[in-house]
């Protein structure tokens, strides 16, 4: 089984985003791996233990310094690693998708690809399915169960109000990853070190040679929401205080 | 412009944060607006969608497959509907299936997609949508034909645009390779709202102490017609679901009013909910960061407050009916 795994660095979810310009933020800050593509690395080490069989190879986009995220999804397990060198900044999520799609298309033939549901820094929410339109295959996001038999996955994904949608679907296939599906394992210091041996193969982005795209997203600003005032503290006993809640909401908000 | 709004429905009845999504396509009827919908989804649709501008109401019928069990059926209609009216761009609902479908949509066609976005204007083809979690706002613009946009429940306020509409039906047959199929749909948990489309949510950080406790925030939220959610640090202690979990690894929520109990409001709390409206604090600790960023704070146990506020709202509710 060749299970392809993509996963993104991006700043630490505690750190504060400070902007330095229109389209710049500081980003000296913490990176980390994208939380919602620890799931993905954890489930195809699992599926790959579960079948005894074929690799999983992490595939990112990325800085220079997404190396040592590549490294934490090696010593997690993955086997081998591939890191297409570009400033991100200048991709939009079509772009991301195309340089992934192709990176996984010169490596091998995928049976089964893994992402997070989506990134925490630019939130596109369309990586998993563009990956999955480009080669074809049947796609499920926001994934919290996943059994595979007889080239048969079988998921489930919550879809609000506390239902869930149960889903076949057919190998190959694309799988985004989310909260609950499964628990990252830690890495010790044995797998860290053994992980700094395996193969990381960098490629620069224009090595790729990516058919330019029709449509584009291209980003004019970015700006911080706009402040809340200054709270109101409600005063008086706990009963006092619930009926001045009641009347703030109903008369000045409007909203009870 | 000619723009698509994919309509949502829920019990066989129109979502009303349909009708925000719209109102920001409409601009006061400078665009002209298709509904598109499955066949036989709802009844008695046709008079508020034309009170809100939609001119044609476009009922998809699929022969050949079931389309409610496979999302990508559904895409691949609602691609041959757009290619047949030359529509611009499509907007609709970014919840759950909204998310899944627009996304399908806009992966078949290469075209550009914005989804959780917060703004969006159409004849610019700008969206404003929030980035790092919230942390940040971006104005994007999607060059392409057609552009997809994915609007937050309840960020656009409805607009009454009367006019008459037209219903189109679209018949489309279409082969299913069966390579994805919804087996079942079932119910896990007593949720009754969607947190994502809720328009008021009570929520509870790890002072709530228990999964039981959850309880009177239960019977709160039932007197304001609310939807439950938790903390992160509430759901790692087991004390609820993460399907309830609001936040940064969770779900971003955008209520009328949002009631934050025991939840001291860390910066990834913050991300998932500081786009509601109304932000009301309850917390024993005087200096939580939540009384910062908050609009009303009570300072007090919410194992004290929330029962109090279910009470008086109960007795509200009697004297309301009983003048």
């Amino acid at each position: 089984m060749q299970i392809y795994v993509c996963v993104k660095q991006v700043p630490d979810t505690a750190a504060s985003i400070t902007l330095l310009g229109p389209r710049e933020y500081d980003d000296t800050v913490k990176f980390v791996m994208n939380p919602f593509d620890e799931f993905a690395v954890e489930q195809a080490i699992q599926v790959r233990e579960q079948t005894g069989t074929g690799e999983v190879v992490v595939v990112t986009v990325g800085r220079e310094s997404a190396t040592s995220m590549v490294r934490t999804a090696l010593a997690m397990g993955a086997d081998r690693g591939i890191l297409v060198i570009a400033d991100i900044r200048q991709l939009d999520s079509i772009a991301t998708g195309r340089a992934l799609q192709q990176a996984i298309a010169q490596d091998g033939s995928p049976d089964l690809i893994i992402t997070g549901k989506q990134s925490v820094d630019s939130e596109g929410m369309q990586i998993p399915y563009r990956l999955a339109a480009a080669f074809n295959m049947p796609i499920v996001n926001e994934v919290i169960r996943f059994l595979l038999e007889n080239e048969t996955v079988s998921v489930e994904r919550e879809i609000g109000g506390g239902i869930r949608e149960a889903i076949d679907l057919t190998l190959p296939c694309v799988i985004g990853a989310t909260k609950g599906l499964n628990e990252p394992r830690y890495t010790r210091l044995p797998e860290i070190m053994k992980a700094r041996t395996k193969e990381l193969k960098k490629i620069d982005i224009n090595e790729l040679k990516l058919a330019p795209a029709a449509g584009k997203l291209e980003l004019l600003e970015l700006f911080p929401e706009p402040e809340r005032g200054q709270a109101v503290m409600l005063q008086g006993s706990v009963q006092e205080m619930t009926l001045q809640l009641i009347d703030l909401l109903k008369n000045n908000e409007q909203i009870l | 412009m000619k723009i698509g709004i994919l309509i949502e429905t829920a019990l066989n009845q129109l979502k009303q944060t349909n009708l925000g999504v719209i109102s920001a396509a409409c601009q006061d009827g400078a665009n002209e607006l298709f509904a598109l919908m499955f066949a036989g989804a709802v009844e008695n649709h046709q008079e508020i969608l034309q009170s809100y501008g939609i001119n044609k109401i476009v009922t998809i019928s699929i022969t050949g497959a079931d389309v409610d069990r496979s999302p990508e059926l559904k895409a691949r209609a609602i691609i041959g509907t757009m290619d047949a009216l030359k529509l611009d761009a499509l907007l609709g609902i970014s919840s759950t299936d909204g998310r899944d479908l627009l996304a399908r949509i806009a992966a078949q066609l290469d075209a550009p997609l914005a989804l959780d976005c917060v703004g969006v204007d159409v004849a610019a083809a700008t969206v404003i949508k929030s980035q790092f979690s919230g942390k940040t706002l971006a104005r994007i613009k999607l060059w392409g034909t057609p552009f997809i946009c994915g609007l937050r429940p309840n960020v656009i306020p409805p607009k009454i645009f009367p006019v008459a509409a037209e219903t189109i039906p679209y018949q489309i047959a279409q082969e299913d390779t069966r390579r994805l199929q919804i087996r079942s749909i079932k119910k896990t948990a007593d949720e009754e709202i969607d947190l994502t489309e809720a328009e008021i949510i009570i929520s509870a950080g790890r002072p709530i102490e228990a999964a039981e406790n959850f309880k009177i925030l239960k019977d709160c939220a039932k007197e304001l017609g609310a939807a439950v959610g938790a903390s992160r640090a509430a759901v790692d202690s087991g004390f609820a679901p993460h399907s309830m979990q609001v936040g940064q690894t969770g779900k971003t929520v955008s209520p009328k009013l949002y009631i934050a109990c025991g939840i001291s409001g860390s910066v990834q709390h913050f991300a998932g909910m500081k786009g509601s409206k109304v932000i009301v604090a309850v917390n024993t600790d005087p200096d939580a960061p939540i009384f910062s960023k908050c609009d009303y704070g009570i300072r007090g146990d919410l194992f004290e407050v929330v029962p109090a506020l279910t009470e008086a709202l109960k007795k509200q509710r009697g004297s309301e009916n009983n003048p």
